[in-house]
């Protein structure tokens, strides 16, 4: 165990790296929530993992290649949404089947396969940080524009179609957001990390926020609690960080969930109020 | 030849910015014609409702009654594009803007969403609102009563900056002091826009109503 890690300045450049994806994807889950596809961002994780090892074997940038897999995955999703979860959950086999026979039977894989699989941050460099905030600048661009047309088509499904008005393009941009949001925190902190900062916080912040804007506050404060508790245990106890940041995770959701249920305890029954 | 349909898209006002103005389209005039539905049989894998014609003009509101079953809500959702369309036709205005409430309760499945941010996704005034609702738009939307929810539904399409509301079964669950809400701001809407509403409710078609067509079984 190794406090002095925490203040390496080679841990620095991981950091705000993994912060930044900290930051946008848990926002980014919110909206995938609401249209009940959280389970396409493990997809267009596993795809992801798949592209950079494929583009890594070929001698390209490994980001690229998760980019284009990913974006060809949101592509497709028209089609395989039709089929519902049943479509996500064969794109993520098919994309994690061939990640897996990739590093297991080309040498030159492997070493990016385990740190896809392990999520190790640390390995992430300046080219990491610069696509990850230029992917925080673009979701600060899109977001508002995107949040009442996303939200609106959930509560009054066909308002834009009575209107005649084409709604195609803020799913498709969507969608390509939320493809290369994924493939670049994959790339970063891991297949199952990405899915995780998509995942748990807005689980939680579905469960206890009072309005939208609370919910996306309280989403953002969850995933960067546990990023900066697990990106500090990782390095203390010399861990892989993906692993830490999902065990994180889930253990801020299983107090978060103790709280509510001992606060619903402690809150007078209607019963008792009449 | 017709204008390209992007040019068409980007020259709606609506599509610019979903406008928070309760102003009716600047063209539009007392007794202009925004619908007109000719000999229309619509449905969904097979027909459910029609043959039936009627036109919606600036300042009417049109009651649409029948019996359970005879294709009021397919009506609807044949306008809105939802069901399909297997004779006759509907037109539209050009630009025209509408809002739909639907009978079936919101999809809310835990969103947490509140009250006050359903009023502004469709760009309805909360100001307006009466009294009684007032301390609950706050809340979310999945720990408010049915008739506070169907209320707020009914307001979201009702205050939206739209030429034609379409309103289906308004009434249900709400308490009579939000069905008299409902039916005056019915009737005081009449001068800038037009609804279609459909209802079980007699004494409150005949009350908000210029006119009511009936469907037959």
């Amino acid at each position: 165990m190794s406090f002095a890690a925490l203040v390496d300045p080679l841990f620095r450049l991981p950091f705000f790296t993994g912060l930044t994806f900290a930051l946008v994807l848990p926002i980014l889950g919110m909206y995938l929530r609401l249209r009940e596809e959280w389970l396409a961002a493990l997809a267009f994780a596993q795809v992801s993992a798949a592209g950079s090892l494929a583009s890594s074997i070929l001698g390209l940038p490994a980001q690229a290649g998760a980019l284009t897999c990913a974006c060809a995955a949101a592509a497709l999703k028209g089609w395989i949404a039709r089929a519902g979860n049943n479509g996500y959950a064969l794109l993520m086999i098919i994309g994690w089947a061939c990640a897996i026979l990739l590093l297991s039977n080309v040498p030159i894989a492997e070493h990016l396969g385990h740190a896809l699989f392990d999520g190790q941050l640390y390995f992430t460099g300046v080219g990491h940080l610069s696509v990850a905030l230029l992917f925080l600048a673009v979701s600060a661009a899109l977001l508002p524009w995107l949040s009442r047309r996303l939200l609106l088509e959930r509560m009054f499904p066909d308002f834009f179609r009575a209107s005649g008005l084409p709604a195609l393009r803020y799913h498709l941009i969507f969608d390509v957001l939320i493809a290369a949001g994924l493939a670049l925190a994959t790339s970063s902190v891991g297949v199952m990390a990405a899915f995780g900062l998509v995942f748990v916080p807005s689980m939680i912040a579905y469960r206890v926020a009072q309005s939208w804007k609370a919910a996306q506050v309280i989403a953002a404060a969850t995933s960067l609690g546990a990023y900066l508790l697990a990106f500090a245990a990782a390095l203390v106890l010399d861990q892989p960080f993906g692993p830490v940041l999902v065990i994180t995770l889930a253990a801020v959701a299983a107090v978060g969930w103790l709280v509510l249920i001992a606060l619903q305890r402690g809150a007078p029954s209607i019963d008792a109020l009449s | 030849m017709s204008p390209p349909r992007w040019r068409a898209a980007l020259a709606n006002p609506h599509l610019r910015e979903i406008s928070s103005s309760m102003e009716p389209a600047p063209s539009l005039r007392a007794g202009d014609r925004l619908l007109d539905v000719e000999e229309l049989r619509a449905g969904y894998a097979r027909p459910v409702v029609g043959p039936i014609s009627l036109s919606v003009c600036l300042g009417d509101v049109v009651g649409i009654r029948g019996p359970n079953g005879a294709g009021k809500s397919t009506l609807l959702n044949a306008i809105t594009g939802a069901a399909r369309i297997f004779a006759g036709r509907i037109t539209k205005r050009p630009g025209l803007r509408l809002s739909h409430q639907q009978q079936n309760a919101l999809p809310l499945d835990n969103v947490p969403l509140s009250g006050q941010e359903l009023l502004a996704l469709t760009g309805a005034s909360g100001e307006s609102l009466p009294a009684w609702i007032k301390p609950h738009v706050k809340r979310r939307l999945d720990r408010l009563s049915g008739g506070q929810l169907q209320f707020l539904q009914v307001w979201a399409c009702l205050k939206a900056p739209v030429d034609l509301i379409l309103l289906d079964e308004p009434t249900n669950n709400i308490d009579p002091p939000g069905v008299e809400h409902v039916a005056q701001e019915l009737v005081t809407m009449r001068a800038s826009r037009a609804a279609l509403v459909i209802s079980h409710d007699q004494r409150f078609l005949e009350r908000v109503c210029t006119r009511v067509v009936e469907l037959p079984q």
